[in-house]
């Protein structure tokens, strides 16, 4: 198999290891595109075609499901790629106007990529945390109750680069006991 | 994390919010778990199959369908392999109780599924989770190999003949993967497109063609507790019909939202907002509850509900008095569904949370279907509109015949839970949505939140 998309070793051994685990090849294509898409931040025309290549489909075979899912993309999101939740829950408890919070904070449109690809913003549907809305996940990692003035806060904090790993906002995930 | 209630009975949340108890295998061994994975082993798979019949658990994901039964339905007969499929999208909007489970408790689902995949005669199991959950995959998959190094999943189970992997499959955003036909398209690696039914019933063709039960994340660590206190104990727990705990989402206006678990039938709608819930903000009056996910028909503050229950006893119900367990949300015309009760207050501007309701279902659509992909973005249209300052009087009528087309002329049941909330919304709220049109001047409420 060529590496023309110049994939990480780790990567491509990822690959490897996820495609026997499904009794048909093509069942791995979301997880093959996700690993692909986690690496270089976009699964383009010519990923489409190395992971079709790879799992013996067609290009088209993958590029239909780059266009449904909404999280699949074919142009990367900022290096810093933050996502509000829209879906009622969280709306009645102010995620409009924490997302229009972030567009000024953040100087970046909603659905868009600041210009110098710093930050993105994304108006999401439901990211299933109802109970602590409104709902916002930074990266991969998912902040609770972000509304008013604790979204103010919050945006100062993701532009000085102090967010993640400080007090002041403590992620469900950093939450957990993930014990030892 | 929310506030545990003095009232709640914690089966499946027994754990999680205990802040000794880790997502690790080593929590999970000291609070007795695989012991009953130990003892399905020791029964024949057709006996946990009938002790999950007589425990007559629904299933928790939206429709509610007894779990037993659904697996009763396997083809046994065409000699195909069978597959297990954990529904982990937990996507309906309101949702949020799987969460707490994988993330915090994850091997009582492995062992739940264990048990479930041993006693249907599973090849293979797999877990199809939503993207979103980035950090509930690595849970997963971390607990499977904890799972695996001991024995309990994966190859020769507890020394035994039988084996099955334990598969994590991750979506990538889509709601309509939460449709198990739909969620079985997506993990061959196609588009979503759910299948019809007939004769695409998963237990008969699912994946690759093959028997296949799907089963939501919470019904599965039910499979756990029905074999360690037997179907007929289990079938104890709630009301006849209704039996086990569900895991109670409560979002919106209150002042605890949270997730709660407690008996079927063990509390009412009232109990669960103004008790449990600590009641709305100060001031506030309650206006709509969606009960049971925002698929699920609104209930109108002062509604009436009256009618007989299926064993035939009168009811005379207010929105406070409806019981909650399957079927009181389904005699008051609406449903539990997967458990996602959304409060709104005084402050809400219906036609507002209309609009948005209406953008979710438009956005999530998969296109198979003429009268839901058009229906559905028709009626978005049409709500924003109305709160743009372009509503018209006849708006809630068109919208009621739009909604009226979709529903019941879809492969799926997405065409449903798009029309429902229209349907609903429009019938009960009609006044809030003539005055959008004849009263354009009318003053927003200043506490009134965004809501598209």
């Amino acid at each position: 198999m060529d590496n023309s998309l110049n994939l990480s070793e780790q990567t491509l051994s990822k690959i490897d290891e996820v495609v026997p685990k499904y009794p048909e090849k093509r069942s791995a294509a979301l997880m093959v595109i996700h690993l692909v898409q986690d690496e270089l931040g976009a699964v383009n025309d010519k990923a489409c075609e190395w992971i079709a290549q790879r799992l013996e489909l067609q290009p088209i075979n993958i590029k239909e499901l780059i266009t449904f899912y909404p999280m699949l993309r074919d142009k990367p999101w900022g290096r810093k790629h933050v996502r509000v939740c829209r879906t009622l829950p969280c709306a009645l408890r102010g995620s409009y106007a924490t997302c229009k919070t972030f567009e000024k904070k953040l100087g970046v449109k909603e659905g868009q990529v600041r210009e110098d690809g710093e930050y993105s913003l994304e108006f999401m549907e439901c990211l299933a945390d109802c109970g602590q809305g409104p709902v916002v996940i930074v990266d991969e990692q998912t902040y609770e109750n972000i509304e008013g003035e604790s979204a103010e806060k919050f945006a100062e904090l993701l532009l000085d680069g102090k967010l993640e790993g400080g007090e002041e906002f403590k992620s469900y995930e950093e939450s957990l006991n993930q014990g030892s | 994390m929310s506030e545990q209630s003095p009232k709640e009975r914690r089966i499946i949340l027994k754990h999680t919010d205990d802040p000794a108890y880790s997502n690790r295998i080593s929590s999970y061994l000291g609070v007795g778990g695989y012991e009953n994975l130990k003892k399905a082993f020791g029964m024949k798979p057709e006996e946990v199959a009938e002790e999950v019949l007589k425990s007559g658990v629904r299933g928790r994901g939206g429709a509610g369908f007894p779990a037993g039964m659904k697996w009763k339905f396997l083809d046994r007969k065409s000699g195909k392999p069978i597959y297990l499929i954990c529904n982990a999208d937990e996507s309906e909007p309101g949702t949020f109780k799987d969460r707490q489970i994988m993330y915090k408790d994850p091997h009582q689902l492995i062992e739940g599924m264990m048990i479930a995949a041993y006693a249907i005669g599973a090849k293979q199991a797999f877990i199809y989770i939503r993207a979103e959950f980035h950090e509930g995959a690595r849970i997963l998959n971390r607990a499977i190999d904890e799972a695996k190094a001991g024995g309990y999943c994966g190859e020769n189970i507890l020394g035994s003949e039988y084996s099955c992997d334990l598969v994590v499959h991750r979506g990538a955003g889509a709601y309509i993967c939460g449709e198990e036909t739909g969620l079985i398209e997506s993990l061959e690696g196609k588009r979503p497109n759910p299948r019809i039914k007939p004769p695409y019933f998963p237990a008969v063709l699912g994946l690759y063609q093959c028997p296949t039960i799907v089963n939501n994340v919470e019904t599965l660590c039910n499979v756990r507790h029905i074999v360690e206190m037997g179907g007929e104990e289990f079938s104890k727990i709630g009301k006849p019909n209704n039996t086990g705990t569900r895991i109670w989402c409560v979002s919106g206006q209150v002042m605890k939202p949270g997730y709660y678990e407690f008996e079927c039938g063990a509390l009412t709608l009232g109990q669960m907002i103004f008790d449990v819930c600590g009641g709305l903000r100060p001031g506030r009056t309650l206006k709509a509850v969606i009960p049971g996910g925002s698929s699920a028909k609104v209930l109108r503050a002062d509604e009436r509900f009256s009618g007989s229950l299926k064993d035939g006893t009168a009811f005379d119900w207010g929105l406070e008095d409806i019981p909650l367990d399957f079927d009181g949300p389904m005699a008051a015309g609406s449903m539990s569904g997967s458990g996602g009760i959304i409060v709104m207050d005084d402050t809400v501007d219906i036609v507002e949370a209309m609009a948005n309701i209406n953008a979710f279902y438009a956005h999530e659509s998969c296109g198979q279907c003429t009268p839901c992909r058009e229906g559905s973005l028709w009626m978005r249209k049409i709500t924003q509109r109305m709160c743009s300052g372009g509503a018209r009087e006849e708006d809630a009528d068109l919208l009621l015949s739009v909604a009226n087309q979709i529903e019941g002329r879809t492969i799926c049941a997405f065409g449903e839970a798009a029309a429902w909330p229209t349907q609903s919304f429009v019938t009960k709220f009609k006044d809030d949505f003539i005055k959008k049109a004849t009263d354009s001047q009318e003053e927003r409420n200043p506490k009134s939140l965004q809501l598209i």
